[in-house]
């Protein structure tokens, strides 16, 4: 599917539509397109229901963490300018972060595709809400329950925005690049634990 | 007439229960332990190490390289270097485990550490009668427990020990020290051709 | 065309609630026999009628995709064996494809035809299994399921002899498979292959015209075609409802636009249409195997110029999808150009698949609930991952 060719007709069809290509530097030539939530439905309802589109079968939805150091354009190191203060100016040198969801459809009819979408969030901390595209593709259902668990996504207008794979009460999003596993399990020793204290005895010397 | 079909069902059944009289296919079942069914040669259970020659610990093949610790998926293998040198089977001295071990409650049988070790030192077993009372440290093997002989290596994977043997060998040979070269015809004495 | 969005348990509930009766609340929970594995669903029964499913899951899960990305591509290969245990060859198939999509790698000829020989021989024992399985939960007792046991032993051994494990295979690599078949492989593979139709004859007679199966599986989950293709549903599933998209000839990955095999059908969607698909596919997948193994070239088994240590493909991204029995599964890579992927994700067929099982259940009876699900073909493995 060219996305060069998608693109305008998409930008027609929705005005005001946030959309860029993100290109694929791997040989698998697979190109995403990069959509604004705001318009992230009615994009979704067009190339389902538009005739030579028909992108009918919503394959995989996927969270991605892309916390500030794992983004290209990330400073290293700051520099101090004296002088002028302007802060606001500054907002775009350093990259705060986001999560991301990525959408990967196929036309079951007319067996083309795919057509790869992504959504990123604001930041990762408060605002993570992006709309849900489960109206649109029932598929989306268990995926992106899956992704408000393990990373913290909230989608907006999801009919059951719950947990999925850990338990309800469970608190933290074990997917992000930052979790940390709680140390206070309550379990009974294993070979782990004497295998354990041999290794970290092992690999603290040879560090 | 209603029925029909389970009566076709029940003819399939009886062909089979009456035919595990009179056919191998149709019995399948082997009394295990009295009966043991043909070990397939390419089986895989957990790794062990190989050793040339009658002494486990110095014909053992292992120098210690720690590619497999690193490659293994689920990091049960834990080796420790030792600090002098012996001699391998080509005499050039090297290092060798001074700790080895595995533990195989934490092992997948993944094969991995076979394919990527130079050496060919460690490779799988098949025994899977193994049981411990105890699930913590009897189930970490050490060197001497995994160190087995090229003989048994032979036995469980014949073809496969076969191409190493051929392989170590012409490896080795081209290592080897080449034998002196015969001396040269003796010159014939200055006394007969001066004369 | 509008799509089902929520399922209509909401409206049920409420006109049930509202005479004097009561619902039952049952939890077919996680230890139960019928259940293929660790997974509960919360049912509420007006009488024997479902009115409201709730599938619960997660106790399986193992996070594999964290585990991935602290490993190496090739340290996860026999992770991947562990998603859908039945089927291993399969899963490893489509995270080889997936990393050969990512890194550019070719993969020679011979590696192609034994990756589909040992693919199509896993079909074969995963849907045999299945359809005995879904016999055992129906209350056949275990007859069904050790004849199809019987013919998977026969697969085994094959998988065995050439990789050294019955299901935990390991077999692909990037490029290529791991090793090449033994001595006198292909001849048992042939034999076992040969011997396959008579078995599907058999089991056919046993199963098929049977009353009591047609009874119980006749109407029974009725999935309609446009729920399915909405809600994702692929593989022998979505098949049965008459959508035509096997990815073996949508895509055409690997080889498989050589061989000569076709897509079975349904017409209903209900139980005994996806069981009689699967039969129609072990026979197609006969076809193919004899195919294959008759045109198999010599070649080297893998891609000589692949690492097998230190593989670093480029920073990007790739999506690689098979069809494997149970339906589509997909890897998504994103690799920051270190030996360990930047993000590793599964799309899980038998997951997906079960988006719809509330929409199948809701007014028939619990007897049926345990039918439907056998015939939707779960893991757990897989869906928890």
């Amino acid at each position: 599917m060219n996305l060069e060719q998608l693109k305008p007709e998409l930008e027609a069809a929705i005005p005001g539509c946030r959309l860029e290509i993100i290109s694929n530097p791997s040989p698998s030539g697979q190109h995403s397109l990069l959509i604004g939530p705001e318009h992230a439905l009615d994009l979704a309802t067009f190339l389902r229901d538009t005739p030579h589109l028909r992108f009918d079968y919503c394959s995989n939805v996927t969270g991605v963490d892309w916390p500030a150091s794992a983004l290209p354009g990330s400073v290293k190191s700051k520099e101090m300018e004296d002088g002028t203060e302007n802060v606001e100016q500054d907002t775009n040198a350093e990259p705060t972060g986001y999560l991301e969801a990525v959408y990967h459809l196929y036309s079951m009819q007319l067996k083309h595709g795919p057509v790869i979408l992504r959504m990123r969030t604001e930041d990762r901390a408060t605002r993570v809400h992006l709309p849900s595209l489960t109206p649109i593709w029932r598929s989306a259902d268990f995926q992106e329950r899956e992704i408000f668990d393990l990373f913290g996504i909230i989608f907006d207008g999801h009919p059951d925005l719950r947990r999925i794979l850990m338990w309800d009460e469970f608190t933290d999003h074990p997917m992000r690049r930052d979790y940390v596993e709680p140390d206070d399990y309550e379990y009974e020793p294993t070979a782990h634990d004497d295998v354990l204290r041999k290794t970290m005895h092992h690999y603290s010397g040879n560090a | 007439m209603l029925g029909e079909g389970i009566l076709k069902g029940l003819a399939e059944t009886a062909r089979n229960f009456f035919g595990s009289y009179v056919s191998k296919d149709r019995l399948t079942t082997i009394q295990f332990p009295e009966e043991r069914a043909p070990r397939i040669e390419a089986s895989r259970n957990f790794p062990f190490l190989v050793y040339d020659g009658t002494d486990p610990m110095a014909g053992l093949r292992c120098v210690s390289c720690l590619i497999c610790e690193k490659e293994c998926p689920p990091k049960c293998i834990f080796i420790e270097k030792s600090t002098d040198k012996k001699p391998d089977a080509v005499g050039k001295p090297q290092f060798y485990p001074s700790k080895f071990n595995i533990d195989v409650s934490v092992c997948m049988s993944c094969q991995i550490c076979v394919e990527v070790c130079p050496f060919d030192a460690i490779k799988m077993d098949n025994a899977f009668e193994l049981s411990a009372t105890d699930r913590f440290d009897a189930l970490l093997f050490n060197k001497q427990q995994l160190a087995k002989p090229n003989e048994y290596y032979h036995e469980i994977h014949p073809t496969e020990a076969a191409e190493v043997d051929a392989a170590l060998a012409a490896a080795r040979a081209k290592v080897a020290p080449k034998p002196p070269p015969p001396p040269p015809p003796a010159p014939p004495t200055t006394e007969a051709a001066a004369q | 065309m509008t799509t089902a969005t929520l399922p209509p348990s909401a409206t049920l509930i409420s006109q049930s609630a509202d005479s004097d009766t009561q619902l039952l609340e049952v939890s077919m929970g996680p230890q139960h026999p019928s259940t293929h594995g660790v997974f509960r669903m919360d049912v509420a029964l007006d009488g024997e009628h479902v009115v409201k499913l709730k599938p619960i899951f997660g106790y399986l899960h193992r996070n594999h995709e964290k585990i991935a990305e602290n490993e190496t591509y090739l340290g996860s290969m026999p992770y991947t064996d562990r998603l859908d245990y039945f089927c291993s060859i399969t899963n490893n198939w489509a995270y080889a494809l997936a990393v050969e999509k990512l890194a550019g790698v070719v993969v020679p000829e011979r590696a192609e035809y034994l990756r589909v020989i040992t693919g199509e021989l896993t079909r074969l024992q995963n849907h045999a299994s299945l359809v005995g399985f879904l016999m055992q939960d129906m209350g056949a007792s275990g007859t069904p399921l050790m004849y199809a046991f019987r013919e998977r032993e026969k697969i085994l051994d094959l998988f065995e002899a050439l990789t050294g494990a019955r299901m935990m295979c390991n077999y692909m690599r990037f490029g290529g498979c791991r090793c090449d078949l033994p001595e006198g492989w292909l001849a048992q593979a042939k034999q076992v292959v040969d011997a396959f139709p008579r078995f599907l004859d058999e089991f056919e007679r046993l199963l098929s015209g049977n009353e009591i199966i047609m009874a119980r599986t006749q109407g029974v989950g009725v999935l309609s075609k446009e729920l399915a293709i909405n809600a994702g549903v692929t593989g022998p599933m979505l098949r049965a409802c008459g959508v035509n998209y096997d990815l073996r000839k949508v895509d055409k990955y690997g080889i498989y636009d050589r061989f000569n095999f076709r897509v079975p059908l349904g017409e209903h969607g209900d139980v005994y249409d996806r069981y009689m698909i699967r039969l129609l596919e072990m026979r197609e997948s006969v076809g193919i195997l004899r195919q294959a193994m008759r045109d198999l070239p010599e070649g080297p088994f893998t891609d000589p110029k692949t690492k097998v240590r230190n593989f670093r493909p480029k920073p990007g991204e790739a999506y690689g999808r098979i069809e494997a029995p149970k339906g589509e599964l997909g890897f998504y890579l994103i690799s920051d150009g270190t030996p360990n992927p930047y993000r590793y994700r599964v799309r899980p067929p038998s997951l997906i698949n079960l988006t719809v099982l509330e929409d199948m259940c809701l007014g028939q009876n619990i007897a049926d609930v345990v039918i439907i699900l056998g015939s939707v073909d779960i893991v757990m493995g897989e869906v928890d991952r």
